[in-house]
């Protein structure tokens, strides 16, 4: 056994390049040393343990890594943690603030039954607050009506639908999650 | 039993974990000293692996070791031969894992895949299917133990003198399960202990699996499965990853973690596979029945035979005196195809229910009374009487809800401006399947209740539907009910596949916890300190045969509307009733309908794969070319059921309703996209492209 070990760490090779940034995840400060090549995802998942952010295509096409950048929904799998230093980052975790109680979006889904397995659920989630927020600051979608006065955009059912389509659910709780959402930003 | 929680909406166990972040999948178990593991997958269809240069892997910060045929542990052979990783230099499809490498990091494992240099002696490859390949074969069985080729009566000379024929051919492609989760298992060893956590529908089978290749025996091994981000079909056994995660943890002696990336599922953990369908039906004026001949071609791998079982629907649908149904199977040099929600009963319904639907044009009839008249009284293939059979209230009552008699049945009858609108229905089917299984139930001095048993929650609500269970057995409010699940260390259970999980753990559970309570009644005095413990396993009377046919029946219809001027078609609402025995949880019930819906949606419409003929390989193989419903493709969905009390199936009554929502869905909306344009396309998905071809084709 281990008669193949390599070097782990050694000197045939130039050590990666890495960098101290700190950043702020759910209100805490965190200073650390990261590997340039590691994005967002896996410096919450690894380096802060923090594994509500789920790992589901590493390409930024399903949407269950989602979470917030200084209030803005990211596929946290793309971006590179380096480029993060001094950010505000938000997670499922971190959602309902030092409460004990749920987010009321969090607490909308348990209540509509807007998931099953639940691993896109935390980006779902994420992705919903975003999209409440980008509604109601009044950043059109491609359903929304070009004639209608600029201001929030009132969240239909299909206003949802279009906002949330970066979040892919396999279990098939679209109708559901809608529901959640519609409930919540009434 | 009375029912006071069973079919309440009781609110899942493990949602408040599940909507904020705290529940642990396979890959989420942080231990000092974890390595992360990447496969290096072949980049040839067919050959052997002639060198494996690794030393540029070795030479980077951070990998640890690099694994291949060369040096990996020898395993005892598999069952499974796909789980015979790294035991030789053969490579039987391109994606095969031809190297492991380990290291401290994701992003030094990812480095260290990309710098090892594999040579091949490529190999002449065949992946492409045909009807007329020459290497098609019949065989002895296909998937689930049913016969390739059932006959009665002689179908060719009834289908010659018949007044009506439909004969038509309908394609299926491959498709993909892409569970949210892709596969994933963590390994340690701890003395002479192995614990796996790994994401599986079922690891009493994992745990068997792993002891015969390792030689160990299943006393030294935990698998656990707390939490699994889906499945349908493509975790219900082994898959590489977990034999991976062993053999590199017991190579290093640290604890290992494999998560398969997105794009490597494809090739490594099965794949609906493709269907060549050939519809025969003949009928009388008046529509009934005269001969039904469905035949279906497939492929499979090199490395183990798998036939979807297409034909097998065909057997239980209609009444028929002259029918053949048979599967023909391709052996080529593609991944190995497994189990997708409802094996067989998906394609095949998608066929049959699409040719029902052009007889009923032919007939001028209307669709569901066609299928109405149609009923059998006893099974068709076996001549067994049905334990219950609730197709036709399905039809009607969907139907009646879905506003089915106000529709004009031309084709073409209805626009908007350049979008034409349809309907469409189509019939489900899926058959009972219940395993023996095994639990405990044990009453605690503080009242409460502990229920025990190997199930594993993949996100039905396996949990929520056991406690129901346990507290009407036991006669106490749900809230004193404990359930643990997902763990080889609990009573052993069968997987959560076939529609068969709640029916087979639920049956022991429902039996502890009863003799639970007989035995509290007789008991004098408190609970002792200890508890009592009730242990029930149902051998021999959950496999019992039955003299019954049992099935689950459904019936699905849809509205599309088909523009036109781009092709794409739109599902403008979806409506599912379902006769499935008792309904134990309405709330997840209905998600799980509604789920099968969506996934039959995607079927019909978005989710296709391809075998690219020059390379070998999937050409979709992510969530970018692959496309699964998102949420813009998917309208509100209606799932209902009729009551259905069948003392013919297990003590909680219920058929198992986790695959038929999928089953008749593509060919409702097929039929409807017919209806909107009186264009039939017969090969899914119905794509924008081959909607404007086959308008164009048509003169419209």
């Amino acid at each position: 056994m281990g008669s193949e070990l390599g070097p782990a760490g050694g000197t045939a090779a130039p050590p990666p390049h890495r960098s101290d940034l700190t950043l702020r995840v759910n209100g805490k400060p965190h200073t650390l040393s990261v590997d340039h090549r590691r994005v967002l995802l896996d410096l919450l998942r690894e380096d802060l343990d923090l594994t509500g952010a789920k790992k589901g295509c590493d390409h930024g096409q399903c949407g269950a890594c989602t979470v917030l950048v200084d209030g803005r929904r990211v596929n946290s799998c793309l971006l590179f943690a380096v480029v993060l230093d001094g950010c505000d980052v938000t997670t499922v975790e971190g959602l309902s603030g030092d409460g004990e109680e749920p987010h009321p979006l969090q607490r909308a889904f348990l209540e509509h039954d807007a998931f099953q397995c639940g691993y896109c659920t935390p980006g779902q989630i994420c992705s919903a607050v975003g999209a409440v927020a980008e509604a109601e600051a009044g950043h059109p979608s491609r359903v929304t009506d070009a004639r209608a006065p600029s201001g929030p955009v009132p969240l239909s059912r299909e206003e949802i639908r279009e906002r949330l389509s970066g979040n892919l659910c396999r279990c098939g709780a679209y109708p559901r999650i809608v529901d959640a959402v519609e409930d919540v930003s009434r | 039993m009375t029912a006071r929680v069973v079919g309440a909406p009781a609110e899942r166990r493990e949602g408040r974990e599940k909507v904020t972040g705290t529940a642990r999948y396979a890959a989420e178990l942080p231990s000092l000293g974890r390595l992360f593991a990447r496969p290096v997958p072949a980049a040839v269809a067919r050959g052997r692996v002639t060198g494996v240069d690794v030393s540029d892997a070795l030479a980077l910060p951070g990998v640890v070791t690099v694994l291949t045929h060369e040096n990996a542990p020898r395993l005892a052979e598999p069952d499974d031969p796909t789980l015979a990783v790294l035991q030789g230099p053969e490579v039987p499809h391109r994606g095969w894992f031809v190297a492991l490498v380990v290291a401290d990091s994701l992003e030094a494992a990812r480095a260290g895949a990309a710098a090892v240099h594999v040579s091949y002696a490529a190999e002449p490859h065949d992946v492409t299917l045909s009807a007329t390949h020459p290497d098609a074969y019949v065989p002895e069985e296909a998937n689930g133990g049913y016969p390739a080729v059932r006959e009665h009566g002689d179908p060719e000379d009834a289908f010659a003198d018949a007044a009506v024929r439909v004969d038509v051919g309908y394609r299926v492609p491959p498709l993909h399960n892409h569970p949210m989760e892709p596969h994933a298992s963590t390994a340690h060893w701890d003395g002479e202990r192995l614990t796996v956590h790994t994401s599986s529908q079922g690891t009493t089978v994992v745990r068997a699996v792993l002891a015969g290749m390792f030689g160990l025996e299943e006393e030294q091994i935990s698998v656990v499965a707390e939490h699994v981000g889906g499945g349908f079909g493509s975790k219900g056994t082994p898959r590489p990853d977990v034999v991976l995660a062993v053999m590199a943890t017991r190579h290093t002696g640290r604890p290992v973690t494999v998560a398969l990336p997105r794009r490597f599922l494809p090739a490594v953990v099965g794949h609906r596979a493709p269907t060549l369908h050939r519809l025969r039906l003949g009928a009388d004026t008046d529509g009934r029945l005269t001969s039904l001949a469905h035949e279906v071609t497939t492929h499979t791998s090199r490395v183990k035979e798998f036939v979807e079982q297409a034909a097998t629907p065909a057997r239980v649908m209609y009444a028929v005196p002259h029918s053949r149904t048979v599967h023909r199977v391709v052996p080529l040099d593609v991944p190995t195809p497994s189990w997708m929600r409802a094996p067989g009963e998906a394609p095949g319904m998608y066929a049959l229910e699409s040719a029902v639907d052009e007889l009923a044009e032919e007939l001028g009839m209307d669709p569901v009374e066609l299928r109405i008249r149609n009923e059998p009284e006893t099974e068709p293939d076996t001549g067994r009487p049905f334990s219950s059979r609730g197709l036709v209230a399905c039809l009607r009552e969907g139907a009646r809800r879905f506003g089915w008699a106000e529709r004009d049945p031309r084709p073409r009858s209805r626009a908007e401006g350049p979008l034409l609108l349809g309907t469409g229905v189509a019939a489900a089917t899926y058959p009972v399947l219940v395993w023996p299984s095994t639990a405990a139930a044990h009453a605690l001095p503080d009242g409460t209740f502990l229920v025990e048993t190997n199930a594993t929650d993949i996100g039905t609500g396996a949990r929520t539907v056991l406690a129901q269970i346990a507290a009407d057995a036991l006669a106490v409010p749900l809230e004193r009910i404990r359930i643990r699940v997902g763990s080889t260390d609990l009573p052993s259970a069968p997987l959560a596949g076939g529609s068969s999980g709640t029916a087979s753990w639920g049956w022991p559970v429902h039996e502890a916890c009863t003799r639970l309570a007989d035995r509290l009644t007789d008991f004098p005095g408190p609970v002792p300190e200890q508890g009592l413990v009730v242990h029930a396993d149902t051998s021999g009377t959950a496999d019992a045969d039955s003299p019954y046919a049992r099935h689950a029946f459904g019936a699905h219809f849809a509205e599309v509307a088909v523009d036109t001027v781009t092709g794409e078609v739109r599902v403008r609402r979806m409506l599912g009733v379902y006769a499935a025995g008792r309904i134990l949880n309405s709330r997840t019930a209905r998600s799980q309908f509604v789920g099968g819906m969506t996934m039959g949606l995607g079927m019909a419409l978005t989710e296709g794969s391809t075998m690219d003929a020059a390379f070998g390989d999937f050409t979709e193989s992510d969530l970018a070319s692959y496309h699964v419903p998102a949420h813009a493709d998917v309208p509100d969905i209606e799932a209902h059921w009729v009551e259905e009390d069948d003392p013919h199936l297990n003590p909680l009554g219920g058929k198992g309703i986790g695959e038929i929502g999928i089953v008749g869905t593509a060919a409702a909306v097929g039929n409807a996209v017919h209806h909107a344009t009186g264009v039939r396309l017969r090969e899914l998905p119905l794509t924008p492209d081959r909607v404007l071809a086959g308008l164009l084709e048509a003169g419209r």
